[in-house]
């Protein structure tokens, strides 16, 4: 059985070398159209996939799966008391939290004012936040190497430290090294210990946090003692657990304010879940939509190898008359077609592949700045990508050989013989 | 060899039926030299056709060595027109761009043939209509007698119960014509069984038997003192 495989093969291959590339140049033409509908494929997809990761890493440059938790105000009489009572955070609000919802990873009070920081004779605004060391996870503020983020002994000792956004950083110092240096904010001098990672946003509440500052929650309060609690912000423990701790925090809180747990505006709670979602999604579909794009780019190029093989199938009538007259069966007329088609594909596929990898590398190497790079990001090259492109290539390679070859074997000997 | 019951072709064009074979009964044995004459139109063609087993009859039963080809499908006859049927055709029928040795080995590599197996038999074919010097030449570099050798060969390659020949001197000058014909006349001497379809009386006088056929019918079948 596997030797008749093997010689009948063997014989395929033989009519498919005497009978490809009698024509050379249009067989060029056609692995070149091939390659480019493979080139917009891949590069459409590469840029979809770029996009998709730029999306993801700017939805969560906030913090990922974090919520943000506000107080609001009653809408609805409870426990003997009216509506339209304000809520108003206690300091130790979010350590009751942690300890009492299992679901909760960690909180961070965040307490916030604008003001001047002064280096020297250079004065900026900015918003100058009190916050928990758990903060610097939480909303995913990265150090740059040589920094750190507010500590535990920050908080005991009331530390006079500050972490600055980059930004601010650059702003306030240009470029020199930043740790260590100091920053008066009124009239009190602090200490630089980080300077944030840059990173992508694309929430914010208050402004993006490259212009921001954070200084221990515990120094912020002795500076500012009339300062109340803005809002929390807050880690589930995981994705899953999200909805779970979100109405748990309800449920504690609506205890202890005395509001009705169902009272959804007692408190505002802005779940950055659905903005990774939301986005996720919009993502997904800008892909789907260029892979589209790139999939009927790819299809017209099959198109163009059918057609020339439906050309060479015309052209060789009376040869595919002959061949039968001696012999040929139909699968042995039929497989030289399709494996040409194949060939055609196949070459052209991996020429546009190679191509835009190259492109890809290229354009990953140059140093592109900017916001607009930021939210675009790079063309990404990714195993899925391969597999659907290649799945796309062999079923256009199919079609494009198998229908002219069909044609082909169908072809009466006896007429076909008469054909000039 | 050949064994033709009541054969009747009939083809459709549209609202008309073009009977093209009436009723032929046709017996031809083994190291039989037949011609088939008549003019165009009279159902020659078609009967070669179904003789080389390129179209099946509407009705009727044909024995190509002991065996009902007129059931068989596409792949079957294939089978059958590569094994036991060696065609030579007016024009040929070379492929263009192979050489004489590839032409002759293509039979053979449908009858899946080994690569060694089938170039020495081809050489060997080659060799026997006296092409042996000619053998990586392609068609155009050869005459159209060469040509018509290099098609003789071909339809040898296989070892065929029968060769099939449509006018085979129809494209030659006479010099030419006059060699087929001997090469056809030697291969016969040897053993071989050939069908000529033919218009041309001299060459069917070198037949040893030739049928007549109008209308797509056998008119007379004339046994010649050999």
């Amino acid at each position: 059985m596997f030797s008749t495989i093997q010689s009948e093969f063997a014989l395929v291959w033989s009519l498919f070398r005497q009978d490809a590339g009698h024509n050379r140049k249009r067989m060029l033409l056609t692995v070149v159209a091939i390659a480019w509908g493979t080139l917009s494929i891949v590069m459409l997809l590469s840029f979809g996939e770029g996009m998709k990761l730029a999306f993801h890493k700017g939805t969560r440059g906030m913090g990922e799966n974090i919520g943000v938790l506000w107080p609001g105000s009653t809408t609805k009489a409870f426990a003997g008391m009216g509506s339209g009572r304000n809520i108003q955070f206690q300091d130790e609000d979010g350590e009751m939290l942690v300890s009492r919802i299992p679901s909760l990873a960690a909180v961070s009070r965040e307490y916030s004012r604008r003001r001047g920081l002064t280096v020297g004779t250079k004065t900026v605004n900015s918003r100058v936040r009190g916050v928990d060391p758990s903060f610097g996870w939480i909303r995913n503020h990265v150090p740059q190497p040589g920094g750190r983020f507010i500590n535990e002994e920050d908080m005991r000792h009331k530390r006079r430290v500050i972490f600055l956004g980059e930004e601010l950083a650059q702003d306030l110092f240009g470029t020199q090294a930043v740790v260590g240096r100091e920053v008066q904010i009124n009239q009190s001098v602090f200490t630089v210990i980080g300077v944030a990672q840059k990173k992508t946003m694309m929430g914010m509440y208050s402004g993006p946090d490259k212009n921001q500052s954070a200084i221990p929650a515990s120094t912020f309060l002795s500076m500012y003692t009339d300062a109340r609690v803005g809002n929390f912000i807050y880690l589930p423990t995981s994705l899953e657990t999200a909805d779970l701790a979100k109405a748990e925090i309800y449920r504690v809180l609506a205890a202890k304010y005395r509001f009705d747990p169902e009272d959804r505006r007692a408190l505002s709670i802005w779940d950055t879940r659905d903005n990774q979602r939301i986005t996720d999604n919009i993502a997904l579909g800008i892909q789907m939509f260029l892979g589209i794009i790139g999939a009927l780019t790819l299809f017209v190029g099959g198109m163009g190898v059918a057609n020339i093989m439906y050309a060479v199938v015309k052209e060789r009538t009376r040869e595919i008359g002959i061949k039968m007259a001696l012999g040929a069966k139909a699968r042995q007329v039929m497989a030289p077609f399709v494996l040409e088609s194949m060939f055609i594909t196949g070459a052209g596929g991996a020429l546009g592949t190679a191509v835009s990898i190259s492109i890809i590398t290229i354009i990953a190497m140059l140093p592109l700045q900017g916001e607009a790079f930021d939210l675009m990001g790079k063309p990404t090259f990714s195993p899925a990508i391969a597999i659907a492109t290649s799945l796309i290539l062999g079923a256009v390679g199919m079609f494009a050989g198998y229908f002219p070859a069909r044609r082909a074997a169908s072809i009466n000997p006896a007429e076909s013989l008469r054909y000039e | 060899m050949i064994e033709m019951t009541e054969i009747r072709k009939v083809y459709s064009t549209g609202r008309m039926e073009v009977e093209a074979l009436k009723r032929v009964n046709l017996t031809i044995g083994g190291n039989e030299y037949v011609s088939i004459v008549g003019p165009s139109g009279s159902g020659k063609s078609t009967l070669m056709n179904l003789i080389g087993c390129l179209d099946t009859p509407s009705t009727g039963t044909y024995l190509l060595s002991g065996e009902n080809v007129a059931g068989l499908d596409r792949n079957q006859l294939a089978e059958v027109r590569n094994k036991k049927i060696g065609f030579v055709f007016q024009s040929f029928n070379l492929l263009p761009y192979a050489t004489a040795l590839e032409n002759v080995a293509l039979p053979l590599l449908f009858a899946g043939i080994s690569d060694k197996k089938r170039n020495e038999r081809a050489k060997e074919m080659l060799e026997r209509v006296g092409l042996g010097d000619r053998m990586d030449h392609k068609p155009t570099e050869l005459s159209g007698g060469q040509m018509q050798r290099v098609a003789i060969a071909r339809a040898l390659a296989n070892n065929p119960a029968i060769i099939l020949a449509d006018e085979p001197t129809g494209n030659l000058d006479s010099a030419s014509g006059h060699a087929i014909a001997d090469l056809f006349g030697e291969l016969h001497a040897a053993g071989q069984t050939i069908v000529m379809i033919t218009h041309d009386n001299g060459l069917a006088k070198i037949a040893s038997r030739s049928v007549h056929i109008r209308d797509g019918e056998i008119v007379e079948d004339n046994r010649l003192a050999a």
